[in-house]
C-alpha cells in the first residue's frame, strides 16, 4: 500500500474546508513531491466547486484554474499530487461517480466525510493503472507528520 | 513554443514537465508530441482521432475548445500549450 503524507496543518486544513463548506461538498489540489511511488503533501489550494447546481453531492474544479494552480506549482518546484474532497453526510469511499471521472493516474484522491457539519474519516485512494480502461483506485495510507518530510517506506 | 505535461503523462515523455515542440498550429503542436509517442497519443486521443472529452488543452490562458479556430489555431514561438485532465466527481 502506497504513502500519502501530510503535514499536520495541511492535513487539518482539508478537513476544515469541508467542514466550511458543508453541507457543500469541497474541493482542491494537493501539491507536493512523489519518492518511490509515494506522494509527500507540501501544500493544499483550495478550488472554487464549480457545481453549483448540485453542490451537495457533486464537485468539479474549473479547468482554467486548474492550469493557473498547476503553473503556480510548477514555479515552486511542486507537481500536482493529488486532489481532495468531501462527502457530506456520507461515507469517505470513492463513489462511482468519482471513479467515473477521476483521470490522474499516478495521483492520490482524498475524501472526507462530514457528518453534521463535522469532519470525520479521512481517506486517500491512489489511482493506479495505465489507462482509462484498466485504472483502478487503491487505498492509501494516510501518514501524518509535524513537517514536509518525505514519507517512509510502506510495510505493506 | 512549450506543452505543459500533467502529472499523469510524465511517465510518457520520461518525466519531463515541459516539452518543447515547433508546430504552426495546435493541431500540429499536440500531433508533434505525440508521433512518437503512441501510448501517449492514446491518453490524449480517443480511437477516432479527438481529442478525449475529459482532457482540457489550453492555450495560454484559453480552452481551445472555445477558441474561433478550435485545434487549428495558431500558435507562436512563445505560446505555451497546457494540457490539463478534468477534476471532478462527488458521492
Amino acid at each position: 500500500m502506497s504513502v500519502l503524507h501530510f503535514p499536520q496543518p495541511i492535513y487539518d486544513s482539508i478537513r476544515a474546508h469541508g467542514e466550511q463548506t458543508y453541507p457543500h461538498e469541497c474541493c482542491g489540489v494537493l501539491l507536493g513531491h512523489s519518492l518511490q511511488g509515494n506522494w509527500s503533501v507540501v501544500s493544499a489550494v483550495r478550488a472554487g466547486n464549480t457545481r453549483i447546481d448540485s453542490a451537495h453531492n457533486r464537485y468539479r474544479i474549473d479547468p482554467a484554474e486548474l492550469v493557473r494552480i498547476q503553473r503556480e506549482a510548477m514555479r515552486g518546484g511542486l507537481d500536482i499530487a493529488g486532489f481532495y474532497h468531501s462527502h457530506p453526510d456520507h461515507p469517505a469511499q470513492w463513489s462511482s461517480t468519482d471513479f467515473a471521472e477521476a483521470h490522474w493516474i499516478g495521483c492520490a484522491y482524498v475524501i472526507t466525510e462530514v457528518a453534521n457539519g463535522k469532519a470525520a474519516v479521512t481517506n486517500a485512494f491512489l489511482l493506479t493503472g495505465k489507462t482509462e480502461e484498466d485504472k483502478r483506485f487503491e487505498a492509501q495510507t494516510i501518514e501524518i507528520g509535524e513537517s514536509t518530510a518525505v514519507p517512509s517506506e510502506s510495510h505493506n | 513554443m512549450t506543452i505543459i505535461i500533467p502529472t499523469p503523462l510524465r511517465p510518457y515523455v520520461d518525466g519531463q514537465s515541459k516539452i518543447e515542440v515547433s508546430a504552426p498550429t495546435v493541431k500540429g503542436a499536440l500531433d508533434a508530441l505525440t508521433l512518437e509517442r503512441p501510448e501517449l497519443r492514446k491518453h490524449l486521443f480517443s480511437a477516432e482521432g479527438k481529442i478525449r472529452a475529459f482532457v482540457n488543452v489550453y492555450l495560454n490562458d484559453e480552452d481551445v475548445r472555445y477558441l474561433p479556430q478550435k485545434e487549428d489555431s495558431a500558435v507562436m514561438e512563445n505560446d505555451t500549450l497546457t494540457i490539463i485532465p478534468s477534476i471532478a466527481g462527488g458521492r
